[in-house]
């Protein structure tokens, strides 16, 4: 599904990593471990095309992303470091508007469902009021709506979540898994996510 | 597409409604810019009329640059941004609807003054429809070029100023055809062929800048 | 066939090194020979202006600066789409280091033409139609480099300019034509310096002469200052 191929990556003039490939299947689940600044976020970047490798390069289905766009970013669901919400609006507001601009309609049925199922009431609080945890919550509903893109790419999807939350994403990220999906994801906690294909990329 | 787009422009008008007082600094600046220049050159009529257009232009010129700044700044603060980049429809597509939005918060308000500035200056009800109508073709302008400056300059240290050096000089146009426009009304002549002429620069930056602006934020967000 | 192999030779910035110094030291000692000759033409051998007396020998150095700050613009914004495209950090190198030379002759037209504008106009500074153009266009380069400069990461830097500069070139034609038909509209100077009287072939040999030296010394700067470009980044 996933081909990265001789990846190299510089930051800052400073090599990340070089030459890294790796293929991911359909019911794959591959963990990016490394220490602080060993270029986690940034494969996960390079994975989804917000960044582009100095060389080498990553293939969906064979084709290269930079050639596909819109086509490649419809079958993806990528979480990044930032919880992308928008502090002035609700986690209702915020799950349908990214559900909208990642092609998915989400009726407010669905929405609050989604919301529920991650203990958050869908009411008219401002995502501003809540805590750093319940933020995080709020970003990771998207994946409950998420269930049709085939590739999740998270990056700490269980930082600032209480046990409780963090057991329902693995949850969430297992039974995607079972269903045939790949997930990437990034994490410092010892997460023991029961799939059968877990692989670990260690970089740094 | 369109869904997104509209979409988009809910959630920044939603936004923008929420957080009222953005916009209002943006307007009172460029009221009180325009009221400066009289303490400055002093109050003779003939005088504040011969400079009237000219002023309101340039003050409207200096409080779209203040707004411009925070148009990307916050989604790429919070990652709401890379949603946009990795979302479905074209980028342009996104940003143009981001930048109609920037326009009906801070520009549209500032057609709706400006006869207002205009009425200190005495400039004659006369002129006030060509005023309206070059700040409406006008300001949309100010907005789509503006923005692929604040798309360049996003994250960067002293991006403000940075953000008026590299824009202001690309204004010059819509500035000399804006007040131009109404300095031919005020001598008696037909306003029409300025005015056609910022309709064709409106045209021209509708079809061209938004492709720049999601060229500028990949850029950017690299 | 062997042509298009040498090109992309070429096109690596370490196998350009020593070729951009060997073609900069001779483009500077040919700009130097050819500015010394047509700076003779142009304050010895030219006749004397019956309009303008001797002021007018400013326009052996004005006009072929202020052509080629607008040229140099021209072939900047060219190098830095040939990068954004082809992605070839040689192109983007060669825009970055002909900004300065650009706003350089820029600097150089409008400081040429104040001098010129005092006893022609009586004023070192009025609104003629060229003059506020070359205005702009100095702010132009100015905001491309303002821009580089700020950006740390070299690529990002390389293609945010290349967008604004392309942007900025597209302008040129249209800030060019507001600002002569506002011109016009105000009733600027009637006297223009480069609608300079009928002009001696003497005359114009000393332009020509300029010209060339100014173009010899866009590339000898432009290339020496590649090189840095090149030292520093590789």
């Amino acid at each position: 599904m996933l081909e990265a191929s001789n990846l190299d990556c510089l930051r800052g003039g400073r090599a990340l990593f070089r030459s890294l490939s790796f293929a991911l299947q359909g019911g794959e689940l591959l963990r990016i471990v490394g220490a602080n600044g060993s270029g986690k976020t940034s494969l996960l970047k390079i994975l989804c095309g917000l960044l582009s490798p100095e060389a080498g390069e990553v293939r969906w289905q064979g084709t290269p992303i930079p050639n596909l766009r819109e086509d490649f970013t419809r079958h993806l669901v990528y979480l990044g470091h930032a919880p992308a919400v928008k502090d002035d609006l609700t986690a209702a507001e915020n799950l349908t508007v990214a559900c909208t601009l990642a092609g998915r309609t989400a009726s407010p049925q669905q929405a609050r469902e989604a919301l529920e199922s991650y203990g958050l009431a869908a009411n008219d609080v401002a995502v501003r009021r809540l805590s750093q945890g319940q933020r995080r919550r709020a970003a990771l509903a998207r994946l409950l709506l998420s269930a049709a893109a085939p590739l999740w790419l998270l990056d700490e999807p269980f930082a600032a979540l209480d046990a409780a939350a963090a057991r329902f994403t693995e949850e969430l990220i297992a039974s995607h898994v079972a269903q045939g999906g790949a997930v990437v994801y990034t994490t410092h906690q010892e997460a023991t996510i029961g799939a059968a294909a877990l692989r670990v990329v260690e970089l740094g | 597409m369109i869904a997104a787009a509209r979409c988009v422009v809910r959630r920044d008008l939603l936004l923008a409604l929420r957080r009222p007082s953005d916009v209002g600094t943006a307007l009172l600046f460029f009221v009180i810019v325009a009221s400066l220049f009289p303490l400055g050159i002093g109050a003779e009529p003939n005088q504040l009329r011969a400079v009237a257009p000219g002023v309101i232009w340039v003050a409207a010129l200096l409080s779209s640059m203040l707004s411009l700044s925070r148009l990307f700044a916050a989604d790429h603060a919070d990652g709401t941004l890379e949603q946009m980049l990795l979302g479905v429809s074209p980028l342009g597509v996104i940003a143009a609807a981001k930048v109609f939005t920037h326009w009906l918060v801070s520009g549209l308000p500032l057609v709706l003054i400006a006869p207002l500035i205009a009425l200190q200056y005495d400039l004659p009800a006369s002129l006030y429809g060509t005023l309206a109508l070059s700040l409406l073709l006008g300001t949309p302008v100010l907005s789509l070029i503006g923005a692929i400056g604040a798309a360049l300059t996003l994250g960067l240290r002293g991006g403000g100023v940075l953000l008026s050096l590299l824009v202001l000089p690309l204004y010059v146009p819509v500035l000399i055809m804006g007040a131009g426009s109404v300095d031919m009304a005020a001598a008696g002549l037909a306003p029409q062929g300025q005015l056609q002429l910022l309709g064709a620069l409106l045209l021209l930056a509708a079809a061209f800048a938004p492709w720049a602006i999601a060229a500028a934020l990949r850029i950017s967000t690299e | 066939m062997s042509a298009a192999i040498k090109w992309y030779w070429f096109s690596s910035p370490q196998t350009f090194f020593p070729l951009a110094g060997k073609i900069a030291r001779w483009s500077a000692v040919g700009a130097g020979l050819l500015a010394a000759a047509g700076l003779y033409v142009g304050f010895f051998v030219a006749p004397t202006d019956a309009q303008q007396g001797e002021a007018y020998r400013i326009i052996f150095i004005h006009v072929p600066a202020a052509w080629m700050s607008m040229f140099l613009y021209v072939v900047m914004a060219f190098w830095a789409g040939i990068g954004l495209a082809f992605n070839t950090r040689l192109s983007s190198m060669m825009a970055s280091a002909i900004a300065p030379t650009g706003a350089l002759f820029t600097f150089l037209a409008l400081w040429t033409g104040a001098l010129w504008g005092r006893p022609t106009w009586g004023a070192y500074w009025v609104w003629d139609a060229r003059l506020t153009s070359e205005l702009i266009l100095l702010f132009l380069y100015l905001g491309f480099m303002a821009l580089q400069a700020a950006i740390d990461e070299p690529r990002r830097a390389d293609r945010a300019g290349a967008l604004l500069a392309i942007v900025g070139v597209v302008n040129v034609p249209i800030i060019y034509y507001s600002v002569t038909w506002w011109n016009t509209l105000h009733q600027g100077a009637s006297v223009s310096l480069t609608r300079a009287p009928s002009m001696a072939s003497t005359m114009l040999t000393g332009m020509l002469l300029m010209a060339l030296a100014f173009w010899l010394y866009s590339i000898a700067a432009s290339l020496a200052r590649v090189r840095c470009i090149i030292k520093e980044r590789e």
